[in-house]
């Protein structure tokens, strides 16, 4: 639910990033993190595990320009992706403007995927969005892996309605920013609509 | 249009200003945070400017979020306030107009009890403002918006 704030003249919208444990999530927000500007960014807020794999959610909070007058806030969060954490998932998932669905590229994780995004599908639901409405886009990410699937195959799999799409490799950022860019655009793009 | 905003006016945000400085000042508290509940500061009072108030908001939104889920789960309405105690400092917290959060932080120059009572106080006025904000929000569109083209959006990006 983007929050349009007349008296301090912001816009403030959600982003989740969402997909199946290990896809990478976490390590987009770091990235992003650590090639923002000091001024464009807050504090990244990570609750996880002590093994590092997200707990309840990662938050990092982005400042970028202004448009007419309006400085345009994005509230970027990831989900724990492992399957026992759905509660906390559907939390997260309120009030979202738009998602990214990070695929984990590699052959033995296909079925996680496929899983993860019916998931996503699901708890939409539930909240009353629909994720053929919603701001939407696919990152298929972990590209430097050997057992990498082509993304033909990917993108037949997991993105039949061809929302854009991205190949990632989150820890040297490639892909990283063109995939935040394209949903924030979508957001925008929906705020435009809307009014 | 597909997700619901939440749109708020100066008139607005200024009551709810007011009503976090006054809340305040008879609270005895150090900061007030009005957060919505997908963690977005509405408004903040006292020693708030010395605060993160951006990643507090986010937590206390996440923390509401958590216990609404177990209240849930437990088939239990809603957990209207919930207060953590610290050694120092204490905050307590509570729903508002059912879209809102008041996030009070405090420390031993007041009493938890005055809190509470000041805070159910605030919990009103804040209400009827919510209300107002809601009416005003049906019956009127953000034209700003209407006028963004892709090259404004594009520009956000050129760094
Ligand atoms: N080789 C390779 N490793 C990656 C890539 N992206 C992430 N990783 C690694 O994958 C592991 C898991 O990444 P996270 O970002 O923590 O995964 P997550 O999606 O947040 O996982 P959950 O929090 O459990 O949902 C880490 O060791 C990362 O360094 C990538 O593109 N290539
Ligand atoms: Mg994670």
């Amino acid at each position: 639910m983007s929050f349009i704030n007349y008296s301090s003249r912001e816009i403030n919208c959600k982003l989740v990033y969402y997909g199946p444990g290990l896809c990478g999530k976490t390590t987009n927000l770091q990235y992003i993190y650590n090639k923002t500007r000091e001024d464009a960014k807050g504090k990244m807020i990570s609750l996880a595990t002590e093994t590092e794999r997200t707990l309840f959610f990662d938050f990092l909070p982005l400042s970028l320009g202004e448009i007419r007058g309006f400085r345009t806030r994005f509230h970027l969060y990831t989900v724990p992706g492992q399957v026992f954490y759905d509660a906390s998932r559907k939390l997260i998932l309120k009030g979202v403007d738009g998602v990214c669905f990070v695929a984990d590229s590699q052959l033995e994780r296909m079925e996680a995927n496929i899983e993860s995004l019916e998931n996503l599908r699901e708890n939409l639901t539930e909240q009353g969005y629909e994720l053929d409405k919603l701001p939407y886009c696919v990152q298929y990410n972990k590209r430097d892996l050997p057992s990498a699937v082509p993304v033909e195959e990917l993108s037949e799999l997991l993105n039949p309605t061809k929302v854009p799409e991205y190949e990632a490799i989150a820890t040297t950022g490639q892909g990283v920013f063109d995939t935040l860019k394209a949903l924030a655009k979508q957001v925008l793009q929906e705020l435009r609509k809307g009014s | 249009m597909l997700t619901p905003q939440l749109v708020m006016y100066e008139e607005e945000v200024r009551q709810i200003q007011n009503v976090a400085d006054r809340l305040q000042q008879d609270s005895r508290s150090q900061a007030i945070l009005v957060v919505d509940k997908n963690g977005q500061l509405i408004a903040a009072s006292g020693s708030a400017s010395e605060l993160d108030t951006t990643s507090l908001s986010s937590l206390v939104a996440g923390n509401v979020a958590a216990t609404g889920g177990i209240a849930q789960l437990i088939e239990e309405e809603e957990f209207t306030g919930q207060f953590h105690e610290g050694k120092g400092k204490s905050v307590h917290m509570t729903i508002v107009g059912r879209k809102m959060i008041l996030a009070v932080l405090f420390d031993k120059s007041t009493t938890q009890g005055l809190v509470k009572l000041r805070v159910k106080k605030a919990s009103v006025e804040l209400e009827s403002i919510l209300l107002e904000v809601d009416k005003k929000a049906a019956s009127s569109k953000n034209d700003v918006f209407s006028e963004i083209t892709d090259a404004d959006i594009d520009n956000l990006f050129n760094d």
